[in-house]
């Protein structure tokens, strides 16, 4: 089962991990990403990130079910915040339940890699002096 | 034929909108991605990007349509 969700308000890592927990699953894998101080040393205020929702959650979608194809996962939640973050805030969390930790953890890795690389989310860095759009230009 | 554009990150900055109206001669990727390299030359120097039709990636030879929901995509960097 999949459970995807965009929200501009504060994630919830225990209501993710309380809808993959089953009573077959012997291990449930979470990923927490959070936003840092500093990048490449120079300290960084706040992230903006911004989202085409309806494309995101397409392809949030498209991912948690290959997982479901490549590992015998039971159940996967995937949960992007956008709007305004400052430091320590959780713009992702990731969790897979599954009979055993081997596949929950290759498919909790598989699943922040790709969004990684496919969803159409974005971050901007804000410093003291100035923002940038990550990794948009060379 | 005239498509919208929606533009999301720094397109929506090179563009100065969220979204912009295009006029085609040939309604494909390949050509709205010439006709907006040459208009906006910031869009061109980015380090890569990718147009979305109705939600989803769409190649080079795919064909527009007015009713289309088209958009820019650079980078990402969600997570």
């Amino acid at each position: 089962m999949i459970d995807v969700k965009i929200s501009d308000k504060a994630l919830d890592i225990q209501s993710c991990i309380d809808w993959v927990s089953t009573p077959e699953c012997g291990g449930i894998d979470v990923f927490i990403g959070t936003v840092r101080n500093a990048t490449k040393g120079k300290a960084v205020t706040r992230l903006e990130f911004e989202a085409y929702e309806a494309m995101a959650l397409s392809e949030m979608k498209k991912i948690a079910e290959q997982v479901l194809i490549k590992w015998p996962v039971q159940r996967i939640a995937i949960h992007h915040r956008v709007g305004v973050l400052a430091i320590g805030e959780i713009p992702v969390v990731i969790a897979v339940s599954a009979a055993h930790r081997d596949a929950a953890f290759d498919a909790c890795r598989y699943a922040i890699d790709t969004l990684k690389q496919k969803v159409p989310i974005w971050k901007k860095e804000v410093f003291e002096d100035g923002e940038v759009w990550v990794g948009a230009t060379p | 034929m005239i498509v919208n554009v929606l533009a999301f990150g720094i397109a929506k900055d090179i563009f100065g909108s969220s979204s912009i109206e295009v006029e085609l001669r040939i309604a494909d990727v390949k050509s709205l991605k010439a006709l907006l390299e040459e208009r906006y030359s910031r869009l061109a120097a980015l380090k890569s990007y990718m147009v979305a039709v109705n939600n989803e990636y769409a190649t080079d030879d795919r064909v527009l349509a007015t009713t289309d929901e088209i958009a820019i995509i650079p980078p990402v960097s969600g997570g």
